[in-house]
């Protein structure tokens, strides 16, 4: 099973299996990780899935829409351009060894 | 003096984040959820949307996985109501007779649903939408139905619509005022709103009361409106709204006012017991009017890091913006800040499309943004209105004028 390794912001690594379909953010709560709140549930509402990927990494995720584009405009800590919206990264073979970094905070 | 016992009564959204936020604090002492449901709390706001629609499954409802409780030494004590406040001995006592000593009591006691007084409310075929058994039953009626009414056109009976629709299901949907979601979002939006659930062949009737409820053997089989029309439905949802759950709190001498009473610390005029989430009546700096009872999960959550914070030593006046959200078929709504109260409404973008916000002002103070397939706006708006910031009724009118850069600027 693919999996993906999660850095806490004082540098805890946790690696997780996640099943293909399943989102980085759903194997992130339900695995009950610390550092990503995803209030609304995967919506794509709220801005609080918010995670750093590793630069090298970003080409073997699914393409932005616009929604998460506009809504990492809203995220509490500061957008960069390896930033995404976790519910959005959907698991597909290429994103076997995904690394994302969770922000200080995300609300 | 230290509080070594944290009792919350409710276990949705906010008794959930108070449990799980005094854990991510560091918090070392005992904590309880007392839940009336036998379910480990789980997510609402998905119910009336992917989980009826049959696209997720409970495992994805669920806030954590069972281990999460144990690990964290959350104590989940499910089935069992409160069903009386002990002040004087600082205990809670449980319908199974058992009684929960604390130090600090929260209450997340939520809402229920509002029954309309009706003949016929009792037949069979009637459903509800806000927890998961009654989720469960809809969705098993929705899969036969022959046509549906909708009583109560808000976020919970307009999400309901939109799923029957895509279904196939017709549907009905019958309102008191002369508008949708007239509560909570401006007329424009409203319009915007009802045009899009008729193009997928959604009725309205609007200004509406009703009679009664027909049915035959048991089973509802029509709805008869006061002006003599008679609907046929073999499912009825019962959508106008929700009344919190106070009972508790007024029956230990506690100051009640549409929800428990509670200063701008979240805390009851008993120092030793919070209310946080929908039940939880407070003075937010973000509205017009005060005090304000939310009916959101944005509430519940900060509501619960706000008081996780002040048992940990860190106390500080509630304040974060208000946020919602609904999704009712491909119309996404999300509203910024309390637009209750409002005066004057400026559209931006493009309203014909179905792409624009809307600008809510009382006089020349700015009380929040719709925003309707819009998210950029949305994310803009957040950031203005919870840094107290405001756009003027021009510089929203006008679409040269920078959001973004208002909204990102700094101080």
């Amino acid at each position: 099973m693919p999996s993906v390794t999660y850095v806490s912001h004082d540098g805890k690594s946790t690696t997780l299996d996640v099943p293909l379909g399943t989102s980085v953010m759903q194997a992130a709560v339900l695995n009950g990780l610390d550092g990503i709140v995803a209030e609304c549930g995967g919506s794509c509402m709220c801005a609080t899935c918010h995670v750093y990927v590793r630069e090298d990494q970003l080409s073997k995720l699914p393409e932005m829409e616009l929604g998460e584009d506009a809504m990492l405009d809203g995220t509490a800590s500061p957008r960069r351009p390896n930033s995404r919206l976790s519910c959005q990264l959907v698991m597909t073979p290429p994103m076997d060894g995904l690394v994302v970094e969770m922000p200080e905070t995300q609300t | 003096m230290a509080v070594a016992s944290v009792v919350v009564v409710g276990a949705g959204h906010g008794g959930f984040q108070l449990a799980a936020s005094l854990r991510q604090h560091g918090f070392d002492g005992r904590v309880v959820l007392i839940s009336d449901e036998p379910e480990l709390p789980y997510q609402r706001p998905p119910l009336s949307k992917d989980y009826l629609a049959g696209k997720i499954g409970l495992d994805m409802l669920l806030m954590r996985p069972a281990a999460f409780f144990a690990e964290h030494r959350i104590e989940v004590v499910s089935g069992v109501a409160a069903t009386q406040i002990d002040r004087a001995a600082k205990a809670v006592v449980l319908s199974d007779g058992k009684r929960l000593a604390y130090d600090h009591l929260v209450l997340a006691t939520g809402a229920r649903n509002r029954v309309p007084p009706l003949p016929g409310i009792e037949l069979d075929g009637v459903c509800y939408l806000r927890n998961l058994a009654e989720t469960e039953a809809l969705k098993q009626r929705l899969a036969a139905a022959r046509s549906a009414v909708v009583i109560g056109a808000g976020f919970i009976g307009l999400e309901f619509a939109a799923i029957a629709r895509s279904k196939g299901a017709p549907v009905h949907i019958v309102e008191l005022v002369d508008r949708v979601m007239a509560r909570v979002v401006c007329p424009d939006t409203s319009a915007h709103f009802a045009a899009a659930h008729r193009k997928t062949g959604v009725e309205f009737s609007f200004g509406a009361r009703i009679e009664r409820l027909g049915g035959a053997g048991g089973k509802v089989s029509h709805v008869v409106l006061q002006d003599g029309r008679n609907l046929p439905a073999d499912l009825v949802v019962i959508s106008i709204g929700v009344v919190p759950n106070e009972a508790l709190a007024a029956a230990a001498g506690l100051p009640v006012e549409n929800g428990v009473a509670v200063d701008e610390m979240l805390l009851t005029a008993d120092p030793d017991i919070s209310a946080i989430g929908d039940c939880a009546s407070f003075p937010s700096r973000h509205s017009l009017k005060n005090p304000v009872r939310l009916e959101a999960v944005q509430n519940a959550a900060d509501h619960a890091r706000c008081v996780a914070e002040r048992l940990m030593g860190k106390p500080q006046p509630y304040a974060a913006l208000p946020w919602f959200w609904s999704e009712q078929g491909d119309q996404r709504l999300q509203i910024a800040g309390l637009t209750t109260g409002f005066q004057q409404v400026v559209l931006r973008g493009d309203y014909a499309a179905g792409q624009y916000s809307a600008f809510c002002y009382a006089g020349d103070r700015l009380l929040g943004i719709e925003s309707i397939n819009k998210p950029a706006d949305h994310a803009f708006a957040r950031r203005l209105l919870a840094a107290g910031r405001s756009v003027t009724p021009e510089q929203a009118a006008d679409e040269s004028f920078d959001l973004r850069a208002a909204a990102m600027a700094r101080g």
